[in-house]
């Protein structure tokens, strides 16, 4: 069942750096950034670099999931949003969870900061981590 | 390479098929075509299934060889193909390569779901194998929540009625009420639609397609072959496939499906035709939202204004652009593999008026499959 389960370690090991960290990856050609892992460029360049991506961003789409898929169900009802980051002026998305927020009080347009938080506990033993976003306080 | 025909097309009933494997819905859409077409088996060179997920659905693989193997091909090359919700418009386009291409002159191209032996946040889960494993489903997005943040960022960028959404699903229901494979058969009001359950918020679950078991079957030739089989047909005259960047964040807009965009391209240019020159459509309305943003990127409405033509009846039964006769994905169902293969089918019956209920008619019907939420797109150009 893919990672739904939890993670198999081989897999947990590969992953761990990059769910630990808040990665992205820059084009050193063409300057894209991207926030999944490639090996190639669209504009064909294969040099790609790990950059950490600022930490604080702005909702450009969110919502509450209530139905959600399996080892997921006791942290539901829970926010996943859109976040757009600002890279050096360039305007890049990102997708995660928002934590600490009350979920009638999400807005497009909120500003969010970045936060390592616990992402579930899988069926392996394992407790697995990721990047979630947490309000700014104004 | 050669003309490519639909002559035939079978379907199996959807819902939630408990006593069915896997096999027996595949069969009953192949006995139906056969049935149907009158055609000996042995005729048949090749079969393509779309599947996006029988190894996790029912842990079989070797689908193509399973499924020829249940109905009596065995022997025969078969394949199964995937593109999430969309497997079965790679199974129509891979079999329309097979044909045009000279290889074979008679392949079934078929699509296969059976989603109901998992429970219910399993298969939810299954679907949310769709999007990007890492950077979507491990963050706990479902399929429906990333449908759901498309439909938001709409809401706010275009501050449309929320009713022109839901008005749909109404639609939707109408148009399945005498198709007999659907998988809902009865109308529903607006308010039931506005007022169901929240699934991911703006999506109500009557605004989502529903989890059913299904298959569906074409029968592709030559229109050569055809005349000798004695079966009437509609041309493929425009097939296209085309891909865009896996996850939702990480596509240039939220609003548009440039998959669309670029399979439609290719399709109208191969097919020579222009928006104003489809008599219906079958679009893949996994979601309001979907319905929404394909009426905008087949090119039948302007961006933000898709939903226009779904408030002022334009896809209606009695609109000028009639969409999805016989329910869509809403009320007819989506077994996912198998749900762009209905869409075909289904064109080709009412473009030939041998769909139960009397068709609008028409010359051209254009089929659209989406497959992820937009990472893959299909699009057929039928031509009577």
């Amino acid at each position: 069942m893919g990672i739904i389960e939890g993670t198999f370690p081989p897999r947990y090991r590969r992953e761990v750096k990059y769910r630990n960290a808040f990665v992205g990856w820059r084009c050193k050609k063409c300057g894209r950034v991207f926030y999944t892992p490639r090996k190639r460029c669209e504009c064909g360049s294969r040099e790609i670099e790990e950059i950490e991506l600022p930490r604080e961003g702005r909702v450009v789409t969110r919502t509450v999931v209530r139905n959600p898929p399996k080892g997921y169900e006791k942290y539901a009802p829970y926010a996943i949003a859109i976040i757009e980051l600002d890279v050096d002026g360039q305007k890049v998305r990102v997708l995660g969870q928002l934590a600490d927020v009350d979920l009638d009080k999400i807005r497009t347009g909120m500003r969010v900061r970045a936060t390592l938080r616990r992402i579930r506990a899988g069926r392996r033993g394992l407790i697995e981590y990721g990047v979630k976003r947490v309000p700014i306080e104004e | 390479m050669r003309e490519v025909v639909i002559a035939g097309a079978g379907f199996a009933k959807i819902g939630e098929r408990r006593n069915d494997r896997i096999g027996d819905i595949f069969a009953e859409a192949f006995r139906m075509l056969i049935d149907n077409t009158q055609i000996d088996p042995k005729e048949i060179e090749a079969l393509v299934v779309g599947n996006m997920s029988a190894g996790e659905f029912v842990g079989q693989a070797s689908l193509g060889a399973y499924l020829a193997d249940y109905v009596g091909l065995s022997g025969i090359p078969a394949i199964r193909v995937e593109a999430a919700c969309t497997s079965g418009g790679a199974s129509v386009r891979t079999a329309y390569h097979l044909v045009a291409s000279g290889a074979y002159d008679v392949v079934v191209a078929a699509g296969v779901e059976k989603m109901t032996d998992t429970p219910n946040n399993q298969t939810t889960s299954i679907l949310a194998e769709a999007a990007h494993q890492e950077y979507e489903t491990y963050f706990g997005a479902s399929f429906v929540a990333l449908n759901a943040l498309m439909m938001r960022y709409y809401l706010d960028k275009y501050k449309p009625k929320r009713e022109a959404f839901a008005k749909r699903s109404v639609y939707m229901h109408q148009n399945a009420v005498d198709n007999p494979r659907a998988q809902f058969r009865r109308p529903v009001k607006l308010e039931q639609v506005l007022n169901s359950t929240i699934v991911a918020d703006p999506l109500t679950i009557f605004e989502c397609a529903p989890i059913g078991d299904g298959s569906a079957a074409v029968l592709l030739t030559t229109p050569e072959k055809a005349k000798e089989l004695g079966l009437e047909y509609v041309k493929i005259a425009g097939a296209a496939l085309a891909t865009d960047r896996l996850a939702l964040h990480e596509r240039d807009e939220l609003d548009t499906l440039k998959a669309t965009l670029r399979a439609r391209e290719r399709a109208y240019k191969q097919a020579k035709i222009e928006p104003k020159d489809v008599d219906l459509i079958e679009i893949h309305d996994a979601f309001s939202i979907m319905a929404v943003l394909a009426l905008e990127d087949l090119g039948f409405a302007k961006k933000g204004e898709g939903r226009k033509l779904i408030d002022e009846g334009v896809i209606s039964r009695d609109g000028s652009l009639p969409a999805n006769l016989g329910g869509g994905l809403k009320a007819r169902g989506h077994p996912v593999g198998s749900t762009t293969v209905y869409g075909v089918g289904e064109a080709y019956l009412n473009l030939l008026q041998k769909a139960p209920r009397k068709s609008p008619g028409g010359e051209v019907a254009v089929v659209q499959g989406i497959g992820g939420t937009g990472s893959t797109v299909s699009v057929f150009v039928l031509r009577r």
